[in-house]
């Protein structure tokens, strides 16, 4: 394999891996039925008033 | 509560188990490590691990009978926390200590330079100062918070019985054995592991201990989701375990000598070391603080994560990509240049993860700003959000190889760094502190919030001094190294340059000591205040936000 046939096949493997990773992180973080599930995450630092005891 | 303690007695302590293992075996290394050692080195540490082994017998004797060793699952394991944030404290202070030693070294070199004492040289002294800031001070707060939000976030108990423990006075020997190393003149040559191969396997262990502690807690979690910071935690945990195990890779010269040969030689040795570095900073100096933001900031102004999808997506994009920006530290060096191309690339690409993640902390203040008048805790978070968003724009700028052509090698780069460890790292860590401090001792409000303010204000000018000092004295360096006059020949030599240096060094020195000063402040304060004592000048009912008198 020449340089250049390895350095396409990086570059452009690279960049498909790179936008199907994100492609997947923003279909995860956008889909409707997830919006309930990070808006109660968004609050869980706030939520352990009883800071010495599991609950 | 009475069934599970039948339950966890019925168990083998395997944690007890474990750790007397490791007692014994380190302790039957040690003996013949006093007794063979090649070097001064070895032998010095071999009577170190001896007495760690003994001591860490010892305590487990003599808690053996008590309570302390119950592993009480309805309650936090919250013992250990409040070790961390006596360790943080005191190896911040002894770390930003020498580093203003070293400093006034730098600045004074004919007046601070002991020729009979050998470990008190520049050399020596600066391993000690970075390895003290980023792993003792940064480590200890970063295991003290990481344990104290896994388990209010899963609503478990850590995982481990007593591995915590092992894990933190484990962390305490690695810090002690790498500092007296360097002391020694022992060291690897590699910045920031410097450590040499006994010291990095006993880290390994321990490290290896804690990823255990952290995994266990979140596998027995009773809540489904798991928090982000928590990821950043792990992220952290994980590529901190990865880096240090292949960048160390080494066959030690014998099994009592410090010396060892690396596994990589030349350029790939040079490679894998900024894989290294610059993941140690993109992932303990940023994923691991990233998490306390995460954490502290919604906690400090009771507000939600501003966005919780923006922290998914600057979650994977930041670790995504901060692993293959290390090849910007080999600017025209040996290493190929598409390499040294894609590293730049994707420090630049870099600024985005870093910026929604700043700006996602700083906009959970929105609709509560009013609150940064009146607590100077937040002031502290926000002030190293800012610092953040300084130094994570700044490194891109400098990651490009047209700009990096002035700035490698000279003041500018330490500049950038300490906007970096002295304004985010440090302030968050502060913030952090001084939260942790009253929720661990059940303390209503800390001793004094004037004094948070002195420190405030004494930290920023400080980081001021300093990395402002470093920007002249940095470009400057730079412009003069590449000046030639009309023959073709260098303008300056080096020792005109290092003259030049000598009030910006003494400007960088003096920020230093007043970041220092504003530490010690606050180690007054935390000891104030777990002692239960409250500023006579500040009354507590006026850290009732609803009784402070309108301006």
């Amino acid at each position: 394999m020449s340089y250049e046939q390895l350095s396409a096949f990086a570059q452009t493997s690279g960049m498909i891996y790179f936008m199907a990773i994100f492609a997947a992180v923003c279909l995860y973080v956008f889909w409707p039925s997830n919006r309930a599930k990070f808006d109660k995450a968004a609050r869980m630092p706030l939520e352990n008033e009883d800071i010495d005891h599991v609950r | 509560m009475e069934p599970n303690l039948l339950k966890t007695k019925a168990m083998p302590r395997f944690d007890i188990i474990f750790t007397c293992s490791v007692a014994f075996l380190v302790a039957l290394w040690a003996v013949f490590a006093t007794s063979h050692a090649e070097d001064l080195g070895m032998a010095f540490h071999g009577w170190i691990f001896l007495g760690a082994a003994i001591a860490a017998t010892l305590g487990l004797v003599f808690t053996a009978h008590g309570t302390a060793l119950q592993n009480d699952q309805s309650t936090y394991s919250d013992g250990v926390i409040r070790f961390g944030v006596i360790a943080s404290t005191f190896w911040g202070i002894v770390g930003m200590l020498v580093g203003v030693v070293i400093a006034s070294q730098l600045a004074f070199p004919e007046l601070l330079y002991f020729k009979d004492f050998g470990f008190l040289n520049f050399g020596r002294l600066r391993p000690l100062h970075t390895s003290a800031v980023i792993f003792a001070f940064g480590g200890n707060v970063l295991l003290a918070t990481s344990f104290y939000v896994v388990q209010r976030t899963c609503r478990a108990r850590l995982f481990g019985g007593m591995l915590p423990w092992f894990v933190f006075w484990g962390y305490q020997l690695f810090i002690v054995l790498a500092a007296t190393g360097y002391l020694l003149g022992v060291s690897s040559g590699q910045e920031y592991a410097e450590p040499t191969w006994h010291v990095d396997l006993w880290l390994t262990v321990v490290w290896v201990a804690y990823l255990l502690v952290f995994l266990g807690t979140l596998w027995k979690r009773k809540e489904p989701h798991i928090y982000v910071a928590n990821w950043f935690y792990l992220a952290f945990i994980v590529t901190i375990a990865m880096l240090h195990v292949v960048n160390n890779l080494a066959v030690p010269t014998s099994a009592f000598a410090t010396s060892s040969y690396p596994l990589f030689g030349g350029v790939q040795n040079a490679l894998t070391q900024w894989w290294y570095g610059h993941n140690a900073v993109g992932f303990f100096l940023t994923a691991g603080f990233l998490a306390i933001m995460y954490y502290f900031i919604p906690k400090q102004v009771n507000r939600p994560v501003y966005s919780y999808q923006l922290s998914i997506v600057h979650f994977w994009a930041l670790i995504f990509i901060y692993i293959w920006a290390g090849p910007h530290h080999l600017h025209y060096t040996a290493l190929p240049q598409w390499a040294q191309t894609l590293g730049m690339t994707f420090s630049i690409i870099l600024w985005m993860p870093s910026w929604g993640g700043m700006i996602n902390g700083l906009m959970t203040l929105s609709g509560a700003w009013d609150k940064l008048r009146t607590d100077p805790v937040l002031r502290m978070f926000v002030a190293s959000l800012a610092f953040y968003g300084m130094s994570t724009f700044e490194g891109p700028v400098m990651s490009v190889r047209a700009v990096n052509s002035l700035s490698h090698y000279t003041d500018w780069t330490i500049g950038h760094v300490h906007s970096g460890a002295l304004g985010w790292v440090g302030m968050v860590s502060f913030g952090a502190l001084y939260a942790l401090t009253p929720w661990l001792w059940k303390r209503e409000r800390l001793y004094s919030l004037k004094l948070v303010e002195m420190h405030f204000w004494l930290s920023t000018i400080g980081i001021l001094f300093y990395i402002s000092s470093m920007w002249v004295s940095g470009i400057q360096q730079g412009l003069m190294w590449r000046s030639y006059n009309e023959f073709g020949f260098l303008s300056y030599s080096f020792v005109e340059t290092v003259k030049a240096m000598h009030l910006p060094y003494i400007v960088r020195a003096i920020g230093g000591l007043l970041y220092l000063i504003g530490t010690c402040i606050m180690a007054y304060n935390l000891w104030r205040t777990v002692d239960g004592a409250v500023a006579k000048k500040e009354p507590l009912t006026l850290s009732n936000p609803n009784l402070v008198p309108a301006e």
